[in-house]
C-alpha cells in the first residue's frame, strides 16, 4: 500500500496580494516566494504517519504545476517523503478545478499500489476546497472531507474521525480512498537539514500529457469556470477612539456607555 | 560575480527552516526563559530532530554535513530572540564536542557525540578554574591514574551549561607543570566523585545555567581520554578558534538587534515636539553604530571564509573576536542611551543585549589574551 499526498505550491502566509485591472498579483518581503500550501503541511504530515504508523510502503508527494513547483516537492521530501512527482505540460495551465482533478485522478491511477490519497482541506490562493472531491469522483473512489483523525487502516478498510462543526463522527470504508485533512489532525514537523540538503540532490521526474495519455478536458480552453470579474474587497471604514478618564472605573464606565450608544450591547 | 556570497541557495534554506523554528519554539517564551534562568530541556530535542544541534557535524553520527556558513547561517538565526544565554546554552556542544571530534576514537565519538546530536544528552566544556581562566597552561586540577581510571580532584567554574550537563569535556592536569602536562577527559555527570553548584547568579546570559563543578576523588574510566595524554593543551587551543569565531558572530548579530531597535525608536519617539531621529546627533551616533557593525560583519565573514578554506586564522579570528565584542559593548551601550528610561527597563529588548554584551569580551578568551595573541604575530 503505497499513500499519496497532494500538495500544491502557493504563496507564503506573509504575501500580500493586490488586483489591478481584475489581475492578481503578490509580494513578499519573506524572501521566499513560493511555498506548501500551508493547509497542505499537514497532509504531508499525516501522508508521512501513515507510513510511520499504518504500513505504508512509500509516502509520495504529488503535485500539479509549473516547473518551479519542484520546490514545494523539496519541502515534502525534507519532511519525510519517499519520492516526489510533478506533473506539468504546457497544456494543463490554466485548468480550472475540474481539468486539475482529471490531470491529478490520471497521475494517481499510473500509481501503483495507491491506496491513501491525502489532500489538504483548501488552498489559499484558490481556496476552493472542490479538488478533493472531483479527484475522488474521476477515480471513483470514496472521498471523505474534514479527517481530524486516521484511525485504524485494517485490511481493505480504513477508520477516520471527521471533525465537524457540531462534533465529531467516526466512519469506516472500503479502501482505495481520498482524503482531505484539517489542521486539528497532528502538529507538521519541520523539514529537516539532511532531508534539505537530499531533497536539493534528488532528481524529480516530471510526467506530462503524454505520459499520462491527457488529450483533452485540460487547461484553459476546457475551462468551465472563468474569472470573469477579480476585484479587491474595499477596505473597511473604521476609526479607533482612545477613551480617556482618570482612574481604571472611570474608563470602565466611558467605555460601556459608549458601547451602549453604538449598541454594540 | 563580482563579489564573494558567502551564503549560497542551500544556506538561505537552512536558515529559513531555522528562522521558523526559532520563530515558534523559541520567540513567544523566551523572556519567561530569561526570567525563569533557564530553558526547558526538551528544546534540545526539538532543535535536533530539526538538525540544528548536529549542523557541520558528519551524517555518520546523526549530524548534517555542512560548510562553517551552514553553521553560521543557524548561529545568527539562534541569536534573533536575543538571548545570548539561549543560544549559549543550547550551544554548549559545540564547544564540547569538537575535541572528541578531531581527536576521539570511533567508539567515543559514537558514545559522546551521537546522543548529544540526538537532544539526548548535554554537553559542556570545563576549561576555566576558580584560581584562573586566562592562563589555561597552568590549570590545577589534577588527574592520576591508578589501574583503569583516572582519579580526579580539583574544581572547575563558570561552565556553561554546567547545572545540568550529562558529560563534560575536562582539561586536567596529568603530566609536570605547564602546557606539556594538559589532557582532556570525558567526565561524565553521574560518575562518583562529581558534583556541582547551584545556577551561578549572573549578570546577564540569564536563560543559561552555569555552574561551579567539584571532582572529589572522581574515578573516570581510563577509556574516556580524549587523544593522546598530555596533548590536550594543544586541542583546546585548537577548539578556541572556532568557539572565536562564533563569540564574534553572536557579537555581530547582538550589536545588530541593538541598532534595528534603536532604528525603529528613533522614528517613534518624540522630544521637543519632533522625533529623536530628526536630532543630527543622534543620527550620526546611528551612523557610527551602523557602520561599525558593518565593518565588523564583513571582517568577520571574511575571516570564516578563510577558516572554512582551511588558512590558519590564529590572529585574524582573534582580531575578529576583540573587535566585534568591543563594537557589541558601544552599539549596546549607545542602544541603552537612545533608548533613554526606557532602556533601562527590562521589557526592553536593548536592556538585556546590553546586560548580554559584556561577557562577550570575556569568554571564550578575554580580550586581553585576544590582544597577546596577536601581537606575538605580528612583531
Ligand atoms: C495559471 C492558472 C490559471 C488558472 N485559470 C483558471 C481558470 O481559468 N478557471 C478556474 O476556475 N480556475 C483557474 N485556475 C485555478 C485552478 O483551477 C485552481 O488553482 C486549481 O484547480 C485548484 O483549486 P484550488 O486552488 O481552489 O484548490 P482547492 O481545491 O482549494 O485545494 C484542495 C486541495 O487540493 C490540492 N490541489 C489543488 N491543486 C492542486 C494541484 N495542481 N496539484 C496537486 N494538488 C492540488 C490543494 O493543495 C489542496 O490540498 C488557474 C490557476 C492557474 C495557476
Ligand atoms: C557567563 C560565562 C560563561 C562561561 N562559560 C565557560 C565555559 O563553558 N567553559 C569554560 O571553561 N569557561 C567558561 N567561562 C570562563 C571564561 O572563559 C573565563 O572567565 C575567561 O577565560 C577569563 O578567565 P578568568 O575569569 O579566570 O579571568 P582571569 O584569567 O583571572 O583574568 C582577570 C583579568 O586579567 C586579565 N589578564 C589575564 N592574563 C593577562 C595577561 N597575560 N595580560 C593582560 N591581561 C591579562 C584578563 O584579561 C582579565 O581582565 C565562562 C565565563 C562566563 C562569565
Amino acid at each position: 500500500m503505497k499513500v499519496v499526498v497532494c500538495t500544491k505550491q502557493t504563496p507564503s502566509t506573509t504575501a500580500v496580494f493586490s488586483v489591478n485591472n481584475g489581475a492578481v498579483s503578490w509580494e513578499d518581503s519573506g524572501g521566499k516566494p513560493n511555498v506548501v500550501n500551508p493547509w497542505d503541511e499537514y497532509a504531508v504530515e499525516e501522508a508521512i504517519r501513515v507510513k510511520e504508523n499504518h504500513g505504508a510502503s512509500q509516502a509520495i508527494a504529488l503535485t500539479m504545476g509549473t516547473p518551479d513547483s519542484q520546490e514545494a516537492l523539496k519541502t515534502c521530501l525534507a519532511m519525510g517523503c519517499d519520492e516526489a512527482i510533478l506533473v506539468s505540460d504546457p497544456s494543463f495551465a490554466g485548468s480550472d478545478t475540474l481539468g486539475t482533478a482529471r490531470i491529478l485522478a490520471a497521475a494517481l491511477e499510473k500509481i501503483d499500489g495507491a491506496k491513501v490519497v491525502i489532500f489538504g482541506k483548501q488552498a489559499i490562493d484558490g481556496d476552493t476546497g472542490l479538488t478533493p472531491v472531483q479527484v475522488a469522483r474521476k477515480l471513483g473512489w470514496t472521498p471523505v472531507t474534514y479527517v481530524s483523525a486516521i484511525k485504524e487502516i485494517k485490511g481493505h478498510t480504513i477508520t477516520l474521525e471527521r471533525l465537524l462543526e457540531d462534533g465529531k463522527e467516526t466512519v469506516t470504508t472500503d479502501l482505495p480512498v481520498v482524503i482531505s485533512v484539517v489542521k486539528e489532525i497532528n502538529e507538521p514537523r519541520y523539514p529537516s537539514f539532511m532531508g534539505i540538503r537530499k531533497a536539493n540532490r534528488a532528481t524529480i521526474p516530471t510526467w506530462s500529457a503524454a505520459d499520462l495519455n491527457i488529450s483533452g478536458g485540460v487547461g484553459a480552453g476546457a475551462s468551465q469556470a472563468d474569472w470573469s470579474h477579480v476585484y479587491a474587497i474595499p477596505a473597511r471604514e473604521g476609526s479607533v477612539e482612545i477613551i480617556e478618564g482618570d482612574s481604571v472605573e472611570e474608563k470602565v464606565a466611558a467605555l460601556v456607555d459608549k458601547l451602549f450608544e453604538e449598541k454594540v450591547i | 560575480m563580482s563579489y564573494q556570497h558567502y551564503f549560497q541557495t542551500e544556506h538561505d534554506q537552512i536558515r529559513q527552516i531555522t528562522r521558523r523554528f526559532v520563530e515558534r519554539e523559541m520567540m513567544p517564551f523566551v523572556d519567561a526563559w530569561e526570567e525563569a534562568g533557564s530553558f526547558p530541556r526538551e528544546l534540545y530535542q526539538k532543535a535536533a530532530k530539526v538538525g540544528i544541534l548536529g549542523m557541520g557535524y558528519p551524517e555518520a553520527l546523526g549530524g548534517t554535513p555542512g560548510d562553517l556558513f551552514m553553521q553560521i547561517a543557524v548561529w545568527e538565526e539562534l541569536m534573533r530572540p536575543g538571548s545570548g544565554g539561549l543560544s549559549a546554552g543550547l550551544g554548549s556542544l559545540h564547544i564540547a564536542l569538537p575535541p572528541i571530534l578531531a581527536l576521539g576514537s570511533p567508539e567515543q565519538q559514537e558514545q559522546f557525540i551521537r546522543p548529544v546530536l540526538a537532544g539526548e544528552r548535554i554537553a559542556a566544556l570545563a576549561v576555566t578554574e576558580p584560581g584562573g581562566g586566562s592562563d589555561v597552561a597552568g590549570l590545577a586540577t589534577t588527574a592520576v591514574l591508578q589501574n583503569d581510571h583516572y582519579i580526579v580532584n580539583g574544581s572547575k567554574t563558570f561552565i556553561t551549561s554546567g547545572c545540568r550537563a550529562d558529560l563534560v569535556t575536562t582539561a586536567v592536569r596529568t603530566g609536570g607543570p605547564g602546557s606539556h602536562g594538559i589532557s582532556l577527559l570525558v567526565i561524565e555527570a553521574d560518575t562518583p566523585g562529581f558534583s556541582r553548584s547551584q545556577p551561578l547568579k549572573k549578570m546577564g546570559w540569564w536563560a543559561s545555567d552555569t555552574a561551579q563543578l567539584f571532582f572529589d576523588d572522581c574515578g573516570v574510566p581510563a577509556g574516556n581520554l580524549i587523544g593522546a595524554e598530555n596533548m590536550g593543551f594543544y586541542a583546546i587551543m585548537g577548539n578556541f578558534q572556532k568557539e572565536r569565531l562564533q563569540m564574534s558572530i553572536v557579537a555581530n548579530m547582538t550589536a545588530e538587534l541593538a541598532l534595528t531597535a534603536c532604528l525603529d525608536y528613533v522614528q517613534q519617539r518624540e522630544a521637543f515636539g519632533r522625533p529623536i531621529a530628526g536630532f543630527q546627533v543622534m543620527r550620526h551616533k546611528l551612523v557610527d553604530m551602523a557602520t561599525e557593525l558593518e565593518v565588523s560583519r564583513e571582517f568577520t565573514y571574511r575571516v570564516a571564509a578563510k577558516m572554512n578554506d582551511g588558512v590558519d586564522q590564529v590572529k585574524e579570528v582573534s582580531m575578529a573576536k576583540l573587535f566585534a565584542t568591543k563594537m557589541c559593548d558601544m552599539v549596546t551601550y549607545e542602544a541603552v542611551q537612545i533608548f533613554g528610561g526606557y532602556g533601562y527597563m527590562r521589557e526592553y529588548l536593548v536592556e538585556r543585549l546590553y546586560r548580554d554584551s559584556r561577557i562577550l569580551s570575556i569568554g571564550g578568551g578575554t580580550t586581553e589574551i585576544m590582544k597577546e595573541i596577536v601581537a606575538k604575530r605580528i612583531f
